[in-house]
Protein backbone atom coordinates (compact mmCIF):
# COMPACT_ATOMS: atom_id res chain seq x y z
CA UNK A 1 0.00 0.00 0.00
CA UNK A 2 1.21 3.29 -0.87
CA UNK A 3 0.66 6.84 0.25
CA UNK A 4 -3.30 7.31 -0.75
CA UNK A 5 -5.21 9.99 -0.38
CA UNK A 6 -9.06 9.07 0.68
CA UNK A 7 -12.05 10.73 1.64
CA UNK A 8 -12.87 9.98 5.42
CA UNK A 9 -14.35 11.15 8.75
CA UNK A 10 -11.54 13.38 10.87
CA UNK A 11 -12.35 10.98 13.46
CA UNK A 12 -11.74 7.60 11.48
CA UNK A 13 -8.84 9.44 10.69
CA UNK A 14 -7.58 9.81 14.12
CA UNK A 15 -8.36 6.05 14.98
CA UNK A 16 -5.98 4.96 11.27
CA UNK A 17 -3.11 7.11 12.81
CA UNK A 18 -3.31 5.64 16.02
CA UNK A 19 -3.40 1.98 14.53
CA UNK A 20 -0.88 3.59 12.08
CA UNK A 21 1.39 4.24 15.57
CA UNK A 22 1.34 0.92 16.60
CA UNK A 23 -0.49 2.00 19.98
CA UNK A 24 -0.26 -0.90 22.34
CA UNK A 25 -3.08 0.42 24.93
CA UNK A 26 -6.07 2.47 24.76
CA UNK A 27 -8.09 3.08 27.27
CA UNK A 28 -11.42 5.56 26.77
CA UNK A 29 -14.62 6.42 27.81
CA UNK A 30 -17.00 7.75 24.84
CA UNK A 31 -18.53 11.27 25.05
CA UNK A 32 -19.61 13.76 21.67
CA UNK A 33 -17.89 15.04 20.17
CA UNK A 34 -15.41 12.18 20.58
CA UNK A 35 -17.12 9.28 20.02
CA UNK A 36 -16.31 8.64 16.43
CA UNK A 37 -12.88 8.51 17.26
CA UNK A 38 -12.74 5.91 20.17
CA UNK A 39 -16.00 3.77 19.06
CA UNK A 40 -13.22 3.26 15.20
CA UNK A 41 -10.29 2.22 17.68
CA UNK A 42 -13.07 -0.02 19.53
CA UNK A 43 -13.25 -2.05 16.27
CA UNK A 44 -10.09 -1.97 15.00
CA UNK A 45 -9.33 -4.14 18.26
CA UNK A 46 -11.97 -6.28 17.87
CA UNK A 47 -11.86 -6.97 14.20
CA UNK A 48 -8.02 -8.04 15.34
CA UNK A 49 -6.31 -4.97 12.63
CA UNK A 50 -4.95 -3.51 15.68
CA UNK A 51 -3.11 -5.51 18.40
CA UNK A 52 -4.05 -3.42 21.36
CA UNK A 53 -5.43 -3.42 24.21
CA UNK A 54 -8.31 -1.36 24.68
CA UNK A 55 -9.54 -0.48 27.99
CA UNK A 56 -13.28 0.43 28.30
CA UNK A 57 -13.62 2.01 32.18
CA UNK A 58 -16.46 3.78 34.31
CA UNK A 59 -15.54 7.75 33.77
CA UNK A 60 -12.44 9.96 32.51
CA UNK A 61 -11.20 10.26 35.05
CA UNK A 62 -10.24 6.49 34.65
CA UNK A 63 -9.68 6.47 31.53
CA UNK A 64 -6.62 8.92 31.91
CA UNK A 65 -5.85 6.80 34.93
CA UNK A 66 -5.66 3.44 33.33
CA UNK A 67 -3.63 5.18 30.51
CA UNK A 68 -1.14 6.07 33.33
CA UNK A 69 -0.29 2.65 34.14
CA UNK A 70 0.11 1.71 30.91
CA UNK A 71 2.15 4.66 29.96
CA UNK A 72 4.36 3.80 33.26
CA UNK A 73 4.90 0.15 31.65
CA UNK A 74 6.42 1.58 28.68
CA UNK A 75 3.42 1.03 26.23
CA UNK A 76 2.48 3.49 23.47
CA UNK A 77 -0.43 4.57 25.00
CA UNK A 78 -3.91 6.92 23.34
CA UNK A 79 -6.78 8.21 24.48
CA UNK A 80 -9.20 10.79 23.21
CA UNK A 81 -11.98 13.05 24.93
CA UNK A 82 -13.96 15.62 25.18
CA UNK A 83 -15.21 19.12 27.09
CA UNK A 84 -16.51 17.52 30.41
CA UNK A 85 -14.59 14.42 30.09
CA UNK A 86 -11.26 16.32 29.98
CA UNK A 87 -12.57 18.06 33.39
CA UNK A 88 -13.23 14.75 34.84
CA UNK A 89 -9.69 13.64 33.91
CA UNK A 90 -8.36 17.26 35.49
CA UNK A 91 -6.61 15.83 38.64
CA UNK A 92 -4.83 12.83 36.60
CA UNK A 93 -3.62 15.32 33.75
CA UNK A 94 -1.14 16.69 36.37
CA UNK A 95 0.01 13.40 37.08
CA UNK A 96 1.04 12.49 33.96
CA UNK A 97 3.03 15.11 32.76
CA UNK A 98 4.74 15.45 36.10
CA UNK A 99 5.38 11.80 36.17
CA UNK A 100 6.83 12.47 32.59
CA UNK A 101 4.42 9.77 30.89
CA UNK A 102 4.51 10.13 27.15
CA UNK A 103 0.47 9.71 26.69
CA UNK A 104 -0.82 10.98 23.87
CA UNK A 105 -4.83 12.27 23.59
CA UNK A 106 -6.62 14.05 20.98
CA UNK A 107 -9.35 16.40 22.36
CA UNK A 108 -12.40 17.21 20.55
CA UNK A 109 -12.90 20.82 21.80
CA UNK A 110 -16.51 21.02 23.39
CA UNK A 111 -17.92 23.88 25.24
CA UNK A 112 -18.60 23.40 29.18
CA UNK A 113 -21.83 23.02 31.26
CA UNK A 114 -23.72 24.81 31.85
CA UNK A 115 -25.64 25.37 29.83
CA UNK A 116 -25.26 21.95 28.31
CA UNK A 117 -23.68 21.97 24.96
CA UNK A 118 -22.23 19.62 22.84
CA UNK A 119 -20.74 22.14 20.57
CA UNK A 120 -17.71 23.56 20.19
CA UNK A 121 -15.44 26.07 21.86
CA UNK A 122 -12.06 26.32 23.38
CA UNK A 123 -13.58 26.75 26.90
CA UNK A 124 -12.53 22.91 28.07
CA UNK A 125 -8.96 23.88 26.26
CA UNK A 126 -8.74 26.49 28.65
CA UNK A 127 -9.50 25.05 31.53
CA UNK A 128 -6.24 22.50 30.95
CA UNK A 129 -4.04 25.76 30.01
CA UNK A 130 -1.59 24.70 32.97
CA UNK A 131 -1.68 20.86 33.54
CA UNK A 132 1.99 20.56 31.99
CA UNK A 133 0.91 18.65 28.92
CA UNK A 134 1.96 19.72 25.25
CA UNK A 135 -0.59 20.97 23.69
CA UNK A 136 -1.38 21.60 19.91
CA UNK A 137 -3.92 23.04 18.12
CA UNK A 138 -4.76 21.57 14.25
CA UNK A 139 -6.82 23.48 11.62
CA UNK A 140 -8.07 20.85 9.91
CA UNK A 141 -8.10 17.20 9.02
CA UNK A 142 -5.00 16.73 7.59
CA UNK A 143 -3.42 19.03 10.54
CA UNK A 144 -4.55 16.35 13.30
CA UNK A 145 -3.90 13.32 11.73
CA UNK A 146 -0.44 14.50 11.09
CA UNK A 147 -0.01 15.71 14.24
CA UNK A 148 -1.25 12.38 16.24
CA UNK A 149 1.60 10.90 14.15
CA UNK A 150 4.26 13.82 15.45
CA UNK A 151 2.53 13.97 19.04
CA UNK A 152 3.59 10.10 19.56
CA UNK A 153 7.50 11.01 18.58
CA UNK A 154 7.56 14.00 20.30
CA UNK A 155 6.26 12.30 23.79
CA UNK A 156 8.66 9.85 23.05
CA UNK A 157 11.47 11.37 22.64
CA UNK A 158 14.13 11.23 25.80
CA UNK A 159 14.50 14.67 26.10
CA UNK A 160 10.70 14.93 26.68
CA UNK A 161 8.61 12.01 27.60
CA UNK A 162 5.48 14.21 28.27
CA UNK A 163 2.32 13.69 27.48
CA UNK A 164 1.14 15.62 24.50
CA UNK A 165 -3.06 16.76 24.06
CA UNK A 166 -4.22 17.31 20.11
CA UNK A 167 -6.72 20.04 20.11
CA UNK A 168 -8.79 19.44 16.79
CA UNK A 169 -12.45 22.08 17.02
CA UNK A 170 -15.61 19.31 18.08
CA UNK A 171 -17.81 18.44 15.40
CA UNK A 172 -16.11 21.09 12.69
CA UNK A 173 -13.33 18.85 12.39
CA UNK A 174 -14.39 15.46 14.36
CA UNK A 175 -17.30 15.02 11.83
CA UNK A 176 -15.98 16.69 9.02
CA UNK A 177 -15.29 14.13 5.84
CA UNK A 178 -12.28 15.57 4.38
CA UNK A 179 -9.59 14.22 1.78
CA UNK A 180 -6.28 12.92 3.71
CA UNK A 181 -3.00 11.77 2.94
CA UNK A 182 -3.02 8.51 4.73
CA UNK A 183 1.03 6.79 4.31
CA UNK A 184 1.86 3.50 3.95
CA UNK A 185 2.89 1.21 7.39
CA UNK A 186 6.27 1.02 6.71
CA UNK A 187 7.02 4.12 6.37
CA UNK A 188 5.08 5.43 9.72
CA UNK A 189 7.74 2.68 11.32
CA UNK A 190 10.42 4.38 10.04
CA UNK A 191 9.14 7.94 11.23
CA UNK A 192 7.96 6.08 14.38
CA UNK A 193 9.96 3.33 15.62
CA UNK A 194 9.42 1.55 19.20
CA UNK A 195 9.93 3.28 22.06
CA UNK A 196 11.67 2.34 25.22
CA UNK A 197 10.82 4.08 28.66
CA UNK A 198 13.70 4.74 30.43
CA UNK A 199 12.38 3.80 33.86
CA UNK A 200 9.60 1.54 33.35
CA UNK A 201 7.42 -0.24 36.10
CA UNK A 202 9.43 -3.34 36.59
CA UNK A 203 9.56 -6.12 39.63
CA UNK A 204 13.11 -6.84 38.71
CA UNK A 205 14.12 -3.58 39.30
CA UNK A 206 11.87 -1.67 42.01
CA UNK A 207 11.03 1.91 41.44
CA UNK A 208 8.34 4.48 43.12
CA UNK A 209 6.69 6.96 40.32
CA UNK A 210 4.45 9.69 42.06
CA UNK A 211 6.23 9.65 45.36
CA UNK A 212 5.48 12.09 48.43
CA UNK A 213 7.68 15.23 48.07
CA UNK A 214 7.85 17.48 51.31
CA UNK A 215 8.28 20.83 51.02
CA UNK A 216 12.37 20.91 50.99
CA UNK A 217 12.19 19.48 47.35
CA UNK A 218 9.00 20.04 45.81
CA UNK A 219 10.08 23.45 44.44
CA UNK A 220 13.14 21.41 42.42
CA UNK A 221 10.24 19.18 41.00
CA UNK A 222 8.44 21.81 39.32
CA UNK A 223 11.75 23.63 38.21
CA UNK A 224 12.83 20.42 36.91
CA UNK A 225 9.10 20.19 35.15
CA UNK A 226 9.25 23.56 33.69
CA UNK A 227 12.81 23.23 32.39
CA UNK A 228 11.87 20.23 30.71
CA UNK A 229 8.71 21.40 28.89
CA UNK A 230 9.82 24.48 27.90
CA UNK A 231 13.09 22.48 26.22
CA UNK A 232 10.28 20.20 24.40
CA UNK A 233 10.13 23.22 22.12
CA UNK A 234 13.14 22.43 20.39
CA UNK A 235 12.36 18.77 19.79
CA UNK A 236 9.04 19.59 18.58
CA UNK A 237 10.67 21.71 15.97
CA UNK A 238 12.95 19.00 14.92
CA UNK A 239 10.39 16.63 14.62
CA UNK A 240 7.83 19.37 12.27
CA UNK A 241 10.65 19.18 10.54
CA UNK A 242 12.05 15.26 10.04
CA UNK A 243 7.56 15.16 9.87
CA UNK A 244 8.13 17.40 6.56
CA UNK A 245 11.23 15.17 5.59
CA UNK A 246 9.33 12.29 5.49
CA UNK A 247 6.00 12.87 4.37
CA UNK A 248 6.10 16.63 2.75
CA UNK A 249 4.02 18.65 5.38
CA UNK A 250 5.98 20.82 6.95
CA UNK A 251 4.48 22.58 10.60
CA UNK A 252 5.75 25.89 12.63
CA UNK A 253 4.03 26.76 15.93
CA UNK A 254 3.13 30.01 14.35
CA UNK A 255 2.12 30.28 10.75
CA UNK A 256 1.33 33.40 8.60
CA UNK A 257 -0.87 33.90 5.70
CA UNK A 258 -0.47 36.48 3.74
CA UNK A 259 1.09 38.92 6.00
CA UNK A 260 3.31 41.22 3.88
CA UNK A 261 3.47 44.07 5.53
CA UNK A 262 0.11 44.00 7.07
CA UNK A 263 -0.88 46.35 9.45
CA UNK A 264 -3.55 44.81 11.19
CA UNK A 265 -3.03 41.05 12.35
CA UNK A 266 -6.07 38.31 13.39
CA UNK A 267 -5.03 35.64 15.19
CA UNK A 268 -7.08 32.54 15.54
CA UNK A 269 -6.38 28.95 17.21
CA UNK A 270 -8.35 25.99 15.42
CA UNK A 271 -10.95 25.78 12.92
CA UNK A 272 -11.71 28.61 12.41
CA UNK A 273 -8.50 29.75 10.70
CA UNK A 274 -9.81 28.24 7.76
CA UNK A 275 -12.65 30.58 7.84
CA UNK A 276 -10.47 33.65 8.59
CA UNK A 277 -8.42 33.07 5.30
CA UNK A 278 -11.75 33.56 3.42
CA UNK A 279 -11.62 36.82 5.32
CA UNK A 280 -8.43 37.79 4.74
CA UNK A 281 -8.32 36.79 0.89
CA UNK A 282 -11.69 39.21 0.59
CA UNK A 283 -10.29 41.93 2.19
CA UNK A 284 -6.78 41.66 0.99
CA UNK A 285 -8.51 41.71 -2.84
CA UNK A 286 -10.54 45.31 -1.36
CA UNK A 287 -6.56 46.63 -0.91
CA UNK A 288 -6.15 46.34 2.81
CA UNK A 289 -3.73 45.70 4.22
CA UNK A 290 -4.21 42.46 6.47
CA UNK A 291 -3.47 39.36 7.43
CA UNK A 292 -3.76 35.47 9.82
CA UNK A 293 -1.49 34.55 12.29
CA UNK A 294 -2.60 30.79 13.28
CA UNK A 295 -1.19 30.13 16.79
CA UNK A 296 -0.91 25.78 16.38
CA UNK A 297 1.74 25.01 19.50
CA UNK A 298 0.14 26.75 22.73
CA UNK A 299 2.73 24.78 25.26
CA UNK A 300 5.10 25.12 25.24
CA UNK A 301 4.23 28.36 24.90
CA UNK A 302 6.23 30.25 21.22
CA UNK A 303 7.53 33.54 22.46
CA UNK A 304 9.98 34.21 20.27
CA UNK A 305 7.60 32.71 17.34
CA UNK A 306 4.57 35.25 18.09
CA UNK A 307 7.21 38.33 18.85
CA UNK A 308 8.34 38.18 15.41
CA UNK A 309 5.13 37.39 13.66
CA UNK A 310 3.57 40.36 15.13
CA UNK A 311 6.36 42.90 15.46
CA UNK A 312 5.47 45.37 12.30
CA UNK A 313 1.91 45.24 12.77
CA UNK A 314 -0.23 48.14 14.31
CA UNK A 315 -2.86 46.43 15.33
CA UNK A 316 -3.26 42.80 16.16
CA UNK A 317 -6.89 41.50 16.83
CA UNK A 318 -7.15 38.14 19.20
CA UNK A 319 -10.05 35.96 18.63
CA UNK A 320 -10.48 33.51 21.72
CA UNK A 321 -12.82 30.78 21.54
CA UNK A 322 -13.20 30.70 25.32
CA UNK A 323 -14.34 33.18 28.27
CA UNK A 324 -12.24 33.84 31.04
CA UNK A 325 -15.11 35.49 33.44
CA UNK A 326 -13.93 38.74 34.82
CA UNK A 327 -10.70 38.77 33.39
CA UNK A 328 -8.96 40.53 31.34
CA UNK A 329 -9.30 39.03 28.32
CA UNK A 330 -9.62 36.33 26.29
CA UNK A 331 -7.50 33.84 27.67
CA UNK A 332 -4.99 33.36 24.41
CA UNK A 333 -5.01 37.35 24.32
CA UNK A 334 -3.78 37.19 28.05
CA UNK A 335 -0.86 35.47 27.33
CA UNK A 336 0.12 37.29 24.30
CA UNK A 337 -0.39 40.50 25.40
CA UNK A 338 1.56 39.58 28.17
CA UNK A 339 4.29 38.06 26.08
CA UNK A 340 4.44 41.30 24.16
CA UNK A 341 4.12 43.86 27.23
CA UNK A 342 7.89 44.44 27.70
CA UNK A 343 8.53 44.40 23.74
CA UNK A 344 9.97 48.01 22.58
CA UNK A 345 7.72 47.53 19.20
CA UNK A 346 4.61 46.15 19.94
CA UNK A 347 1.40 46.16 18.27
CA UNK A 348 -1.78 47.52 19.89
CA UNK A 349 -3.72 44.48 21.14
CA UNK A 350 -7.36 44.11 21.14
CA UNK A 351 -9.40 41.15 22.15
CA UNK A 352 -12.60 39.46 21.31
CA UNK A 353 -14.32 36.64 22.21
CA UNK A 354 -16.66 34.83 20.13
CA UNK A 355 -17.70 31.34 18.66
CA UNK A 356 -18.67 30.28 21.62
CA UNK A 357 -20.87 26.79 22.50
CA UNK A 358 -21.15 26.21 18.27
CA UNK A 359 -21.97 29.43 17.44
CA UNK A 360 -20.64 29.75 13.69
CA UNK A 361 -18.26 32.84 12.58
CA UNK A 362 -18.51 33.81 9.04
CA UNK A 363 -15.77 35.21 6.65
CA UNK A 364 -18.40 38.45 7.13
CA UNK A 365 -18.45 37.87 11.02
CA UNK A 366 -14.36 38.06 10.40
CA UNK A 367 -14.27 41.30 7.99
CA UNK A 368 -16.68 42.65 10.97
CA UNK A 369 -14.50 41.76 13.78
CA UNK A 370 -11.60 43.32 11.80
CA UNK A 371 -13.29 46.80 11.22
CA UNK A 372 -14.37 46.71 15.13
CA UNK A 373 -11.14 46.04 15.84
CA UNK A 374 -9.24 48.74 14.14
CA UNK A 375 -12.00 50.99 15.37
CA UNK A 376 -11.32 49.96 19.27
CA UNK A 377 -7.78 50.76 18.30
CA UNK A 378 -8.11 54.14 17.28
CA UNK A 379 -10.93 55.04 19.69
CA UNK A 380 -10.86 52.73 22.21
CA UNK A 381 -13.83 50.45 23.70
CA UNK A 382 -15.69 50.66 27.00
CA UNK A 383 -15.11 47.12 27.83
CA UNK A 384 -12.04 45.48 28.48
CA UNK A 385 -12.91 42.75 25.71
CA UNK A 386 -16.11 42.67 23.44
CA UNK A 387 -18.26 39.59 22.60
CA UNK A 388 -18.43 39.27 19.31
CA UNK A 389 -22.10 38.42 17.76
CA UNK A 390 -23.70 38.63 20.87
CA UNK A 391 -27.27 39.37 21.05
CA UNK A 392 -27.92 42.83 23.15
CA UNK B 1 20.36 8.71 46.92
CA UNK B 2 23.69 10.22 47.17
CA UNK B 3 22.76 13.72 48.75
CA UNK B 4 20.34 14.08 51.26
CA UNK B 5 17.04 15.00 49.65
CA UNK B 6 17.06 18.62 51.06
CA UNK B 7 20.23 19.68 49.57
CA UNK B 8 19.10 17.88 45.93
CA UNK B 9 19.19 20.06 42.87
CA UNK B 10 16.38 20.28 40.07
CA UNK B 11 19.41 18.56 37.33
CA UNK B 12 20.08 15.66 40.44
CA UNK B 13 16.46 14.48 40.08
CA UNK B 14 15.89 11.47 38.03
CA UNK B 15 12.77 11.86 35.68
CA UNK B 16 9.41 12.50 36.75
CA UNK B 17 10.99 12.43 40.11
CA UNK B 18 10.99 8.93 40.00
CA UNK B 19 12.53 7.34 42.61
CA UNK B 20 14.91 4.45 42.32
CA UNK B 21 16.22 3.33 45.45
CA UNK B 22 13.60 1.13 47.27
CA UNK B 23 12.88 1.95 50.67
CA UNK B 24 14.08 5.00 51.09
CA UNK B 25 10.97 6.11 52.77
CA UNK B 26 12.98 4.99 55.95
CA UNK B 27 15.10 8.03 55.17
CA UNK B 28 12.29 10.16 56.40
CA UNK B 29 12.05 11.90 59.70
CA UNK B 30 8.25 11.58 60.41
CA UNK B 31 9.30 12.38 64.30
CA UNK B 32 9.32 15.75 63.15
CA UNK B 33 5.93 15.87 63.16
CA UNK B 34 5.47 14.94 66.58
CA UNK B 35 3.61 17.44 69.52
CA UNK B 36 3.08 15.01 71.87
CA UNK B 37 6.17 12.40 73.25
CA UNK B 38 4.90 9.43 75.22
CA UNK B 39 6.35 8.40 78.45
CA UNK B 40 6.73 4.57 78.70
CA UNK B 41 6.69 2.88 82.50
CA UNK B 42 8.55 -0.33 82.64
CA UNK B 43 7.20 -1.30 85.77
CA UNK B 44 3.24 -0.62 84.36
CA UNK B 45 4.25 -3.08 81.28
CA UNK B 46 3.19 -6.85 80.83
CA UNK B 47 5.03 -6.99 77.36
CA UNK B 48 1.78 -8.13 76.03
CA UNK B 49 2.75 -5.95 72.73
CA UNK B 50 -1.00 -4.63 71.93
CA UNK B 51 1.23 -1.59 71.49
CA UNK B 52 3.07 -2.95 68.98
CA UNK B 53 0.43 -4.46 67.24
CA UNK B 54 -1.39 -1.23 67.18
CA UNK B 55 1.16 1.06 65.90
CA UNK B 56 0.57 2.55 62.68
CA UNK B 57 3.35 3.64 61.68
CA UNK B 58 5.59 0.72 62.84
CA UNK B 59 8.00 2.30 65.04
CA UNK B 60 7.84 -0.13 67.91
CA UNK B 61 10.26 -3.04 68.38
CA UNK B 62 10.69 -4.99 71.28
CA UNK B 63 13.93 -5.51 73.13
CA UNK B 64 15.77 -8.22 74.39
CA UNK B 65 14.61 -8.10 77.53
CA UNK B 66 10.90 -8.10 76.43
CA UNK B 67 9.42 -4.56 76.41
CA UNK B 68 8.32 -2.46 73.75
CA UNK B 69 10.13 0.51 72.56
CA UNK B 70 9.49 3.48 70.17
CA UNK B 71 11.97 4.59 67.83
CA UNK B 72 11.31 8.38 68.28
CA UNK B 73 13.04 9.12 64.60
CA UNK B 74 9.81 7.87 63.45
CA UNK B 75 7.10 8.19 65.78
CA UNK B 76 4.50 10.87 64.96
CA UNK B 77 2.44 10.99 68.45
CA UNK B 78 -0.10 9.86 67.55
CA UNK B 79 -0.92 8.32 71.24
CA UNK B 80 -2.87 4.81 69.90
CA UNK B 81 -0.22 2.91 71.45
CA UNK B 82 -1.18 5.43 75.11
CA UNK B 83 -5.11 4.59 74.32
CA UNK B 84 -4.86 0.65 73.59
CA UNK B 85 -2.46 0.13 76.43
CA UNK B 86 -4.74 -1.62 79.13
CA UNK B 87 -2.19 -1.11 81.96
CA UNK B 88 -1.73 1.82 81.57
CA UNK B 89 1.99 1.83 81.13
CA UNK B 90 2.01 5.14 78.68
CA UNK B 91 0.98 8.26 78.69
CA UNK B 92 1.66 10.92 76.44
CA UNK B 93 3.22 14.43 77.37
CA UNK B 94 3.85 17.55 75.43
CA UNK B 95 7.08 17.45 73.40
CA UNK B 96 8.14 21.33 75.32
CA UNK B 97 7.89 19.93 78.50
Amino acid sequence: MTTQRIGIEVSRAIAIAAKLANVDVVSAYPITPQTHIVEDIAELVADGELDAAYIPVESEHSAMSACLGASAVGARTFTATAGQGLELMHEVLYIASSMRLPVVMTVANRALSAPLSIWCDHSDVMAVRDTGWIQIFAANGQETFDNVLCAFRIAEDQRVLLPVMIHLDGFYLTHMVEPIYVPEQSKVDKFLPPYEYPLPLDPNKPITMGAFAPPNIYTETKKAQQANLTAAKEVILQCWREFGNFFGRYYSPVEGYRCEKAKVLLLVMGSLSETAMSAIDTLRDEGKEVGLIKLRLWRPFPFDEIRRAVRDAEVLIILDRALSFGGPAGPVCSEIRSALYNEDKKPKVISFVGGLGGRDISPDGFKEIINRGIEISQTGSEQEFEMFGVRE
Amino acid sequence: MTKPEGELTWKDLEIGSIITEPGNASQYQTGGWRTQRRIYDTNRCIKCGICYIFCPEGCIEQTAEGYFDANLFYCKGCGICARECWPQAITMVEEEE
